[in-house]
């Protein structure tokens, strides 16, 4: 092989991207995928994609998972990056779950409480066997139809907070600390925390999660609630000085009541761990709400042993983008740094059995 | 491009980091935390030093981007391209044309004047993450000036190796005050960067981080005196262009042993080939 001088780096681009559009369309003679087929169809990769991407947008989201191929890490990526771009006209006020428009609304602590089980739209209770009328014909699918309860839905931990028995919730801070403007920085602050595991990835989350329940910093979790539903976004425009509302979003909350903090002296209290997240995404809500819990372990007493207590080791891990990218960077060229290791490793086998062996402290 | 402001950040990303920049140079080789943006390109492929490039840049500037010393490996390519398109500059392979200079894992054989910017990709900027991991501790660290740890790990590859064994990404001492890392370019390239007259920038955009060496600075690699710092290269002439001096890639040629090497830096390599035709 005579050495050819690696050119053509541009063309090699151009052909690459046009070869993988063409394969993104797949067989021409399979009607293409609609993003509104995307949207209203595979929702619940929307709803991770627009949780990752930090973006809420089911248009946009449906968008990045065609053109992503489906790959969610990539299309929350996409989102991203877009939204990096977006201006900023202002922030809204805090919502409010309590007042959410229910689809689902369970509660593992409480057998009946006020506003009821709602049990909505879940797999929890499906029977895992393949469907194959989805593939031969597809599905008319009607659900029946209910008045909705005009009842007040509070939120379990107000219900228990009211008692006392479970601790309050923190003082917020005047102005949250913005992880998509400013680097994070340890110790995090709570608010600081939440955001990075809002849309941190769902997988490594769950792992998290799921460590504690297996012993690496267990703290007895109980689902005190889970509530799924739109709530509305209302912001003050400061030319106007009272909210308007401009839109709903829809939200997934889970409040995990864990086992107690107190002492002599401070009554045993439940402690809290939350987990919120863009759309129908309880599995996440539920891992972020295990994890949030377990990186309060120093706030409440607790040794911190395992990783999932670990904030610098969670926040600085648990995001997908900077992970894909990271891992993935190993495909660039690292000629240079290899050429340097070969002559390192060259040197040091031509070393071998000279004075360095000899010496005590290299033993081991 | 239409749509994206010019070098595609907004000004006010641009004031963030720029400011981070002034304060990174005031303080040679400290670690300056700052909002890193998500890039169209990913992390871990050059956003810090994307987002350095797109502060400084003006329209006037002529920009150079080299991955492994090349101007056209793909990477490079990509980069360059971006703010082609995003910036609409100028831009040339060719060392003492740029104003700017991009670089992933390498400096340059041609050396850099007070004219010029050179800006690193960094894909981790902590020198000292391999000894102790927690960025909470490693800060009190840099604070405190505590370096013995990265002292005894130079000191365990001697005793193991009878050398000091670090090929890449060599640690160095910045103005006498701080343990920085010089990203992932050889130890070869160490030298390049003691009172380099350009103005060196790192971004790190992963761990959001900025760094900086004035120019003149010193900058020191680590090592002992009885033990002193070698700079390592394959010990061949360049196959294209006969330099015994230049950074060497090393190319398979077959399958039974055969080598060749060409130079690293490409410009530098087409330069010389074309002096001597």
């Amino acid at each position: 092989m005579a050495y050819v001088a690696v050119k053509g780096g541009e063309r090699a681009i151009d052909a690459a991207h046009a070869w993988l559009a063409a394969e993104r369309r797949g067989d021409t003679a399979v009607p293409e995928l609609e993003t509104a087929q995307i949207r209203e169809q595979l929702g619940r990769a929307v709803d991770r994609v627009m949780a990752e991407g930090s973006l809420y947008d089911p248009d946009l989201a449906a968008l990045a998972i065609k053109q992503a191929q489906g790959d969610l890490i990539e299309a929350g990526f996409l989102l991203r990056a877009l939204r990096t771009t977006l201006p900023r006209f202002g922030v809204s006020l805090p919502i409010e779950t309590e007042t959410m428009r229910l689809a689902r609304r369970i509660s593992a602590i409480f057998k009946d409480l006020p506003g009821g089980q709602v049990l909505g739209p879940t797999y929890d209770y499906t029977h895992r066997l393949l469907d194959f009328s989805l593939a031969a014909n597809g599905t008319q699918a009607t659900a029946p139809e209910a008045e909705a309860r005009d009842e007040a839905a509070p939120r379990v931990p107000d219900i228990l907070g009211r008692e006392g028995l479970l601790e309050a919730d923190g003082a917020s801070a005047a102005e949250p600390f913005d992880l998509t403007r400013a680097p994070l920085t340890f110790p995090a602050s709570r608010d600081a925390r939440l955001q990075g595991l809002a849309r941190g990835d769902e997988g490594f989350l769950l792992g998290l999660g799921y460590s504690t329940q297996r012993g690496y910093g267990n703290n007895h979790p109980f689902v005190g609630e889970l509530r799924v539903g739109e709530v509305d976004v209302e912001i003050v425009p400061p030319e106007l000085g009272f909210s308007v509302c401009i839109g709903t979003v829809e939200l997934t909350e889970c409040q995990m009541v864990n086992q107690f903090a107190g002492s002599k002296t401070q009554p045993a209290q439940f402690t809290r761990g939350y987990g919120l997240a863009f759309g129908h995404a309880e599995r996440r809500a539920m891992a972020m709400a295990l994890v949030d819990r377990a990186l309060r372990a120093e706030e409440l007493g607790e040794a911190r042993t395992a990783p999932a207590q670990d904030a610098e080791f969670v926040l600085s891990t648990c995001d997908n983008v900077e992970a894909t990218g990271f891992v993935e960077h190993l495909k660039l060229p690292h000629y240079v740094d290899f050429q340097s290791e070969l002559e390192t490793i060259r040197r040091l086998r031509g070393n071998t059995g000279k004075p360095a062996t000899s010496l005590p402290e290299a033993a081991g | 491009m239409k749509g994206y402001n010019f070098a595609y950040l907004d000004e006010q990303t641009k004031r963030m980091l720029r400011r981070a920049l002034l304060k990174a140079v005031a303080i040679p080789g400290h670690q300056i935390p700052f909002g890193a943006r998500e890039m169209p390109l990913p992390y871990g492929w050059g956003t810090g030093g994307i987002q350095v490039t797109a502060s400084v840049i003006g329209r006037g500037d002529t920009l150079k981007v080299i991955d492994q010393g090349a101007d056209d490996t793909t990477n490079a390519v990509s980069i360059r391209r971006f703010f082609a398109k995003t910036a609409g500059v100028r831009t040339t392979t060719r060392t003492a044309e740029a104003t700017v200079i991009q670089t992933r894992h390498r400096i340059p054989e041609t050396p850099l004047t007070d004219a010029q910017i050179i800006v690193y990709q960094v894909p981790q900027p902590e020198p000292l993450y391999k000894l102790e991991p927690s960025r909470t501790e490693t800060r009190r660290m840099h604070a405190l000036a505590d370096y013995g740890a990265m002292h005894v790990k130079l000191y365990e590859q001697v005793a193991r190796y009878g050398q000091i064994a670090i090929s890449y990404d060599y640690p160095v001492m910045v103005n006498g005050r701080h343990l920085m890392a010089p990203s992932p370019i050889p130890a070869f390239d160490n030298p390049k960067m003691h009172r380099m007259k350009a103005l060196q920038l790192f971004g790190a955009g992963r761990e959001k981080r900025i760094y900086a060496v004035p120019p003149y600075t010193e900058v020191v690699s680590l090592d002992f005196e009885d033990y002193p710092f070698r700079a390592g290269r394959a010990p061949h002439a360049c196959a294209l262009c006969g330099d015994t001096a230049s950074y060497l890639d090393e190319v398979v040629t077959d399958d039974r042993g055969g080598r060749m090497f060409v130079c690293s830096d490409t410009n530098h390599c087409a330069t010389r080939r074309e002096r001597a035709a």
